[in-house]
């Protein structure tokens, strides 16, 4: 292998420091970025890919003194993730863009550019690192700075893209690297680390959803489980598992979202006790080792970006359909797990080891 | 890091050593302001006259017929803005005749005169080699028009157009005609009288002169108002003290590319025939933008089918080869240019344009090893688009 790398830049620090830290080892690095989606008239608040955030890219890669280049990418991100992220709401789920954008983005569409340009690596700012094994296996751990660990979105990778992949920030914590920014006179090295979803713009997801589909907002009865109806909702997209504010129905204790069914566009709610759940069905299942485990196991599962994980023994089945077989897996928690969201990813680790996951149905 | 072969000359070109000796007196020795009183002023303002003269001869005009200006855009902008504006004060004519094929220094004066100033502009067509015909401009002018604008050659596609002919029709109703000839004055005679043209842009860094540093030629009797207002430089049409040493590498750079067009010319031509014959043969799905002959002897431009023309660049600096083309934007923006509309072009073709353009240090072996490469790198481009 050589060691030419393509980084993708966002204009964030830490794709920066990223592709200062290839350089400072020895690759020859190029810069990347990808051109993505934005809304009609809100390309300035895009937190990515705005004139800001490519100029800023620019300003890094000369500072580097690194070739630098844009990707278009926009209908391809609306066709994959925008739309997915609108058509998961529609069906009643909490969809995971970063996922998808992670699996049919980065670490395909972006890739594949990576490699047509002679790269041996692609990198990127994530926060995680990667490891061989002694037989010649790449393994996905969590980062040095578990607060700022994105390993979550990187379920997703198989053996053959982690062999590409390449993390220089997952083995430094967060500060560390905003002084490194300003070691490499980064012009990022002051930029606010970025928040949410970066098509959202800055806003609630509610707002985004009103405004590019609006057909998906219909009004409809809000339920216990046993059947009591106690008000009715906007919209099931604009309700999340687990919330409890904004419900506009008066009850005596506290009520939380329990689950959401689109078929009959209800919305279900009960006390905290009913929210945990012990179990959960993951579809479209990548195991990293590129293996499905024949036997059920313990670990560790994560059932969101932000949840904390918890014990739970998991076993991995194929489902066969024809035409296809995919890989699904059953975790059974060992104790209830408040907010499982269909929509989200379920990924288990082994202590600092990710295994794989999928997407919770 | 691979060795770098620079193929786009149309974008801008390394400054001549000789012009960069010519400048280097004019920025600590004799640094004067031209419009002093005193011998430093004085020494200043000869320099800048003496550069005049110069520009004048290769223009074959008055020496009061050029005004300075900082580039070829700003030279586009005078010339449509300030002659419309005159024009309109002069007759009352509100009409703008403007080529699609332009370059955006021409089309976006001549949009934000209509935004802004209340002019209204008629776009003239052009073929699919992207020439206007004489007979364009002839349906189109009317006693209105305010000033024609068509360019002498094309930047993206190297056509050139009938700028003599199209002249000629403008004189005979008095009606103002400008050309920018910023692409044109490297290869082709810039002679305002043969021409017949009243407005003619120039920028020096086209034909290894300093990037920063432009020229108007005003025929006497045209009118025009300055953009930039002040002092009385420039005849009154360009405030602002001049730029002394910018200006004297204009006029060596244009005297030397004078003097040498013919050897120059003689150097590129077969070099980009070369490039032309091979890849319309070698390269499926590929075809020529522009004129096939009529057009600017050290140009090449090319459509290919079914290609992601920003990658396909991308893919080449890579490869060490530096190239431009119609439709790739440095932000990513896959939109054809309007050029490439305006030649008839549709979105399947017009998406995978490049140029490739040679000069002065381009050599037999640049063009062989960037024929070798081509075709593998088309290939790659058009596997993920």
């Amino acid at each position: 292998m050589g060691n030419k790398v393509v980084v993708a830049m966002s204009g964030g620090v830490d794709s920066s420091v990223a592709a200062a830290l290839l350089k400072q080892q020895g690759y020859d690095v190029i810069g990347m970025m990808l051109r993505l989606w934005s809304e009609t008239g809100r390309e300035e608040s895009n937190r990515c890919c705005t004139p800001d955030s490519m100029a800023l890219a620019r300003r890094v890669a000369a500072r580097l003194d690194i070739p630098f280049y844009v990707v278009d990418a926009k209908e391809l991100f609306y066709s994959t993730v925008v739309q997915s992220f609108m058509d998961g709401y529609a069906q009643g789920v909490t969809p995971n863009p970063c996922v998808i954008c992670n699996r049919q983005i980065k670490w395909d569409f972006l890739l594949t550019h990576a490699l047509t340009l002679g790269a041996d690596y692609l990198a990127t700012g994530h926060y995680a690192r990667k490891q061989e094994t002694q037989d010649g296996r790449w393994q996905l751990l969590r980062s040095a700075d578990r607060s700022k660990d994105q390993s979550y979105v990187l379920h997703v990778l198989t053996q053959e893209k982690l062999a590409k992949a390449l993390f220089p920030v997952g083995e430094y914590p967060k500060p560390e690297i905003r002084k490194l920014a300003g070691t490499f006179s980064l012009p990022t090295a002051t930029r606010s680390d970025s928040q949410d979803l970066c098509f959202l713009a800055g806003e609630d997801y509610r707002e985004f959803l009103r405004r590019n589909a609006p057909e998906i907002g219909h009004p409809g009865p809000i339920l216990t489980r046993d059947g009591k109806v106690l008000g009715e909702h906007q919209g099931l997209a604009y309700y999340t598992i687990g919330q409890r504010k904004g419900l506009g129905v008066a009850s005596p204790i506290p009520l939380y979202v329990l689950a959401k069914e689109a078929a009959t566009n209800t919305l279900f709610i009960g006390s905290e006790e009913e929210l945990g759940r012990r179990e959960l069905i993951a579809k479209d299942v990548n195991w990293i080792s590129g293996e499905t485990p024949e036997e059920s196991f313990r670990a560790e599962v994560k059932t969101r970006y932000t949840a904390r994980e918890a014990w739970a023994e998991i076993t991995s089945y194929d489902v066969n359909q024809p035409g296809e077989t995919f890989c699904s897996l059953r975790v059974r928690f060992d104790m209830p797990q408040r907010d499982i969201t269909p929509g989200q990813a379920a990924v288990c680790y082994d202590g600092d080891l990710v295994l794989g996951g999928g997407t919770i149905v | 890091m691979v060795d770098h072969i620079y193929l786009d000359y149309a974008a801008t070109t390394p400054m001549d050593p000789r012009v960069l000796n010519a400048m280097l007196p004019y920025f600590n020795e004799t640094f004067g302001n031209p419009s002093s009183i005193h011998r430093y002023g004085q020494q200043a303002e000869a320099a800048v006259e003496s550069a005049r003269e110069t520009v004048a001869a290769a223009l074959n005009c008055y020496p009061d017929e050029i005004v300075f200006t900082s580039c070829g855009s700003e030279s586009d902008n005078l010339a449509i803005r300030g002659t419309a504006l005159a024009m309109r004060e002069k007759t009352g004519a509100n009409w703008i005749l403007v080529s699609r094929a332009e370059h955006p220094a021409v089309s976006k004066t001549a949009e934000q005169l209509v935004r802004h100033y209340g002019f209204q502009v008629e776009w003239l067509e052009t073929d699919g080699a992207g020439t206007v015909s004489p007979e364009t401009v002839k349906k189109a002018i009317c006693k209105d028009t305010a000033i024609v604008s068509v360019m002498y050659a094309n930047n993206e596609i190297g056509t050139i157009n009938p700028v003599a002919d199209i002249a000629s029709i403008c004189r005979a109703r008095n009606i103002p005609f400008h050309t920018d000839a910023v692409q044109a004055a490297a290869y082709l005679t810039v002679d305002a009288q043969s021409l017949g043209v009243d407005l003619m842009s120039l920028g020096a860094h086209k034909f290894y002169g300093p990037k920063g540093v432009g020229v108007l030629y005003v025929r006497k009797g045209t009118p025009i108002c300055p953009l930039q207002t002040g002092g009385w430089q420039e005849s009154g049409l360009r405030a602002g003290t001049q730029n002394v040493p910018y200006i004297v590498g204009f006029a060596e750079a244009l005297r030397l590319t004078a003097e040498e067009r013919t050897h120059r010319i003689a150097r590129v031509r077969p070099l980009r025939d070369r490039i032309i014959g091979t890849i319309l043969e070698e390269i499926p799905d590929s075809l020529l933008t522009g004129h096939p002959v009529t057009r600017l002897p050290n140009h090449s431009s090319f459509a290919f089918k079914s290609t992601d023309g920003n990658l396909l660049l991308t893919l080449l600096d890579g490869a060490g080869f530096a190239c431009s083309s119609g439709s790739a934007c440095k932000t990513g923006n896959p939109e054809p240019s309007e050029v490439m509309t305006a030649i008839g072009l549709s979105r399947e073709w017009g998406l995978g344009s490049l140029r490739v353009t040679l000069g002065a240090m381009t050599t037999p072996a640049h063009v062989d090893a960037f024929l070798k490469a081509l075709p593998e790198l088309v290939k790659k481009s058009r596997a993920l688009s």
